[in-house]
């Protein structure tokens, strides 16, 4: 896009507003940017004449107004339905100042967008529409916008032509929204009256509303504080480790917090290993010192184990390092949230996995009233406790967004399902050891003469698991392995006894399961597991308890209908008449597994012949031969 | 820090990502400015090393000579290995931009071309010069661009992209697109090409060169391939590119500008976008968000 000012100059170190334009659908967001950047007189005469020309073959011949919103939705869909759907970025400057600014939808559905354009900037512009005044959707922004740490908003009260220009109208919706962002903590707010296709007082001052003295949108825009408060103390996460020989090793990076010299001690985190600040390099020359914002290569004084993931903090004031964290997640996921399911939560350059241990609660973004959930549905805020496999170096949100922000991750599907910030380390991470053993499972494995396994049996309900797994037993025990069964009906009458049939008890109940195998596969033992397990997520959960070639998915293939003609326990029949609810494959689903070790198609075939499968299978994977 | 630093710092942050998180990462290199910015990126965010990934040239055959000239010194200088593909069923076919028209020549030379070449060479992440101010479709794409196995992008299905977080799961055959230069604009590009005394393809540059006018864009004559229609004549004027491409499908724009305090100056000035002598770009309404929706970059 062709730049220019009035004074023809072009000034590109004036430093950088990043902001978001927020509000409800209709209230006239994209026509109040297209106007902007047409004020700022950064739209060239091709896209003019092609805007003039949209504008006619949408409204016709009548009045030769511009519809502005066709500057900045881009889309065949969003020009279809006159609505913007996704993040749009825009690029301007005057002779004061460089922009970006996000052009958020306004749509509920697209909620997850609103909060992505708002990750990154540090003013939102929050528009109202005069007739209509505050909305769900402009309290639901302006508390995303609160909780993604933006402090400063400008408030546009658009339409202002279709009230009459009343003053009394704009000064009640301004006078509401102040107490609405004293309530969220947002410090500044500056309020405006607009009309946005007619561009009063937005890149100048409007003649229809006499009574109002204050600055344009650009002039605001102009003086807004840009400046980051942010962590004085040095953190860089590692993002790649720079060997190009033997002779170097730097650790490649963006300072995400603080300022480091060459000299200064440093400590690599997690581990906590010392060390000292060699070189900083870059390709245009070594750097006395580096600050937040900068991408740099560090090396140390001295050989340290540190890779990506890891974080170089200044030793003197080391990042906190903790596994359980108290923290807000904005849900993102079509699929809802659902406690004990295991995620991938990256975080810096970090990726761990992570489960939702608890929803203390959820936030209803209208009111900010806190509300019982046991689960969180897109869109949805939660103020939630979080469990990592692996202990983190971390900040708070509101010090650091580069240590505080994270994203979770859907292990199955690979969709970025939810954001959340960090507040505070749980006290009892801190506290829980782990007690050191001097037994160890090889050991127990041997004295047992055998090699640990977990077998998990999934499939329907009906479909054979429990049958098969008990002539596999059988037939174990008679060759003189250790075995033990764990039956998911039996664990229902004792360890499981308070878990229902939801989705989320569903997974809690394999998450049990899977842990109880998992010592006894420490144990040294050979454990069947029979439990229907429905979601790949929670089966692929229990795989990564186990070390590699240990853990046996054995899918007991039997149709739906096959289940239902045999319905050993009469459930099916229960559940057809509605009986039961939650039942897998009537109205609660089976993924279907990908990637399971054994394949068990039973119709057809008797129990004795597909366990002696099974065994077949895990007697070579442990180096024995069948001896029948 | 000034604005131009903090744009290469973020671009290199997006560099070094591409390289820790995927196994197969490539640069495309298409011998523009921004690929020349592109690849002094690579080579800053990875210094000391060599860069860890190969530049891919996906030739439609009908690329400027000058252009060929720059990339084959770029090979030349050693420091990064440049692949190059053309769609040899395409050669075959005798596909061509003055016979088969923009839609079908971009549609087989470089759509299918690039398809073929990150499927040969088995690339997870293919990183482009894609600006976000270049193009109305292209304002709403992300900065890590999640495409299927058969390349497809959809609009309402991408991953939200918060901070500087990018998520980089994929599974087996899908890939993503990589624009390092998302927040960039052309004036950014120029100025860090001034400062940071870049080389660029001398057809930036005005100077006389054989042009004729047709459908109101002014195209080169660069070799006996191009066919004069009846009652057009080549004309000697003095012009340079804004942006380059196929030659036939590439307008040049009148210009006395030689230098880069020139060109920045006339852009300065300028009242009309960069992509306005692209003729692809005017196949229609949103042309640019089907053709990336078929694996277009």
């Amino acid at each position: 896009m062709a730049i220019i000012d009035p004074a023809g100059n072009i000034a590109p170190d004036t430093g950088l507003l990043r902001f978001i334009t927020c509000g409800s659908v209709d209230d006239g967001k994209s026509t109040l940017l297209g106007r902007l950047l047409y004020d700022a007189g950064i739209v060239p005469d091709d896209q003019l004449a092609a805007l003039a020309r949209d504008s006619r073959k949408l409204h016709g011949d009548g009045p030769e107004a511009l519809d502005f919103a066709l500057l900045t939705d881009g889309l065949d869909a969003e020009r279809q339905q006159g609505i913007t759907i996704d993040v749009a970025y825009r690029y301007f400057h005057t002779p004061r100042r460089n922009f970006i600014v996000a052009d958020c939808p306004g749509h509920e559905q697209y909620t997850r967008n609103m909060a992505t354009g708002a990750s990154t900037a540090q003013l939102a512009v929050v528009l109202v529409d005069a007739r209509k005044g505050l909305l769900p959707q402009t309290r639901r922004h302006s508390y995303i916008c609160a909780l993604m740490g933006i402090r400063q908003v400008v408030l546009a009260v658009n339409k202002m032509d279709l009230v009459d220009c009343r003053e009394d109208i704009y000064a009640a919706i301004t006078h509401e929204y102040r107490a609405l962002a004293a309530q969220l903590g947002i410090t500044t707010v500056h309020c405006l009256p607009v009309i946005a296709p007619g561009g009063d007082n937005i890149g100048k001052p409007s003649t229809r509303m006499p009574w109002y003295q204050g600055p344009t949108l650009l002039a605001l825009l102009e003086s807004a504080d840009t400046a980051v408060t942010q962590a004085e103390d040095f953190r860089m996460p590692v993002q790649w480790v720079n060997r190009p020989d033997a002779s170097f090793r730097g650790y490649a990076g963006t300072v995400s917090g603080g300022r480091v010299a060459v000299g200064a001690e440093i400590v690599v985190q997690p581990a906590m290993r010392r060390a000292r600040i060699e070189r900083i390099v870059t390709a245009d020359g070594d750097l006395p010192e580096a600050v937040a914002g900068q991408a740099v290569t560090l090396t140390l004084d001295r050989e340290i184990d540190a890779s990506r993931g890891d974080v170089i903090a200044d030793a003197a004031r080391p990042a906190p390092v903790a596994d359980q964290f108290a923290a807000h997640i904005l849900w993102m996921g079509d699929e809802s949230l659902l406690p004990n399911r295991a995620y991938w939560l990256k975080i810096g350059s970090r990726t761990v996995n992570a489960r939702i241990t608890s929803i203390k609660h959820k936030v209803d973004v209208n009111t900010q009233a806190e509300l019982a959930a046991r689960r969180l549905d897109l869109n949805e805020v939660g103020y939630c406790n979080i469990d990592l496999d692996h202990a983190i170096a971390f900040e708070s949100y509101k010090n650091n967004h580069a240590l505080g922000g994270f994203i979770l991750i859907d292990r199955t599907t690979h969709a970025t399902v939810g954001c959340g910030m960090l507040d505070f380390a749980l006290r009892r991470a801190a506290n829980v050891h782990w007690q050191h053993t001097d037994l160890n499972k090889e050991a127990r494995s041997v004295s047992k003469g055998q090699s640990a396994r977990c077998l998990w049996f999934t499939g329907l309900s009906g479909a054979g698991k429990s049958t098969i797994a008990n002539l596999v037993e059988r037939r174990l025990h008679s060759l003189g392995y250790h075995t033990y069964m764990l039956d998911g009906d039996n664990l229902r009458h004792g360890l499981n006894k308070d878990l229902g049939f939801t989705a989320e008890a569903r997974v809690e109940n394999v998450r049990r399961v899977a842990e109880v195998a998992h010592l006894m596969v420490d144990a040294g033992l050979i454990v069947l597991v029979c439990v229907i397990s429905p979601f790949q997520s929670e089966r692929q959960f229990a795989r990564g308890l186990f070390d590699e070639g240990e853990f046996l998915e054995v899918f007991v293939d039997t149709t739906l209908d096959e289940c239902e003609r045999r319905d050993p326990k009469g459930l099916y029949r229960k559940a057809r008449a509605g009986e039961i609810v939650n039942f897998t494959g009537i109205d609660s689903p089976y993924e279907v597994p990908a990637d399971a070790e054994l394949h068990l198609r039973t119709v057809g075939l008797r129990p004795e012949q597909l366990a002696e499968q099974v065994v077949e299978q895990l007697l070579a994977g442990l180096g024995h031969s069948t001896r029948s | 820090m000034s604005y131009l630093d903090a744009l290469e710092a973020e671009s290199i942050h997006i560099f070094r990502e591409t390289a820790a998180a995927f196994e197969r990462p490539v640069m495309l290199y298409s011998i523009g400015k921004d690929s020349s910015v592109l690849l002094h990126l690579l080579r800053k965010a990875f210094y000391p090393a060599r860069p860890p990934m190969p530049l891919l040239h996906v030739d439609t055959t009908w690329k400027f000579r000058e252009m060929i000239a720059f990339r084959d010194e770029v090979a030349a200088a050693g420091d990064v290995e440049v692949l190059v593909h053309i769609n040899e069923e395409g050669v075959r076919q005798g596909i061509s931009p003055l016979t088969h028209g923009s839609a079908v020549h971009t549609d087989v030379m470089k759509t299918v071309a690039l398809k073929q070449a990150l499927d040969h060479y088995r690339f997870d992440a293919a990183i482009g010069g894609a600006r976000r101010d270049e193009e109305k479709s292209r304002a709403k794409e992300r900065v890590f661009s999640f495409r299927n196995a058969q390349h497809r992008w959809d609009p309402k299905q991408q991953r939200p992209e918060l901070w500087h977080t990018y998520n980089t799961q994929i599974h087996q055959g899908e890939s993503v697109r990589v624009f390092p230069l998302s927040n960039w604009t052309e004036m950014d590009v120029w100025h860090y090409i001034q400062r940071e005394r870049i080389p660029v393809v001398p057809l930036y540059f005005a100077k006389p060169r054989p042009v004729v006018a047709r459908d109101g864009a002014l195209l080169m004559v660069d070799d006996d391939r191009f066919t004069l229609r009846e009652g057009e004549k080549v004309e000697m004027r003095s012009v340079r590119f804004r942006t380059l491409g196929c030659y036939p499908l590439t307008g040049a724009v009148e210009s006395t500008a030689a230098t880069l305090d020139q060109i920045i100056d006339e852009m300065a000035a300028s009242r009309s976008s960069e992509r306005q002598g692209r003729v692809i770009d005017n196949d229609g309404s949103a042309s640019m968000e089907r053709k990336k929706q078929e694996g277009y970059f």
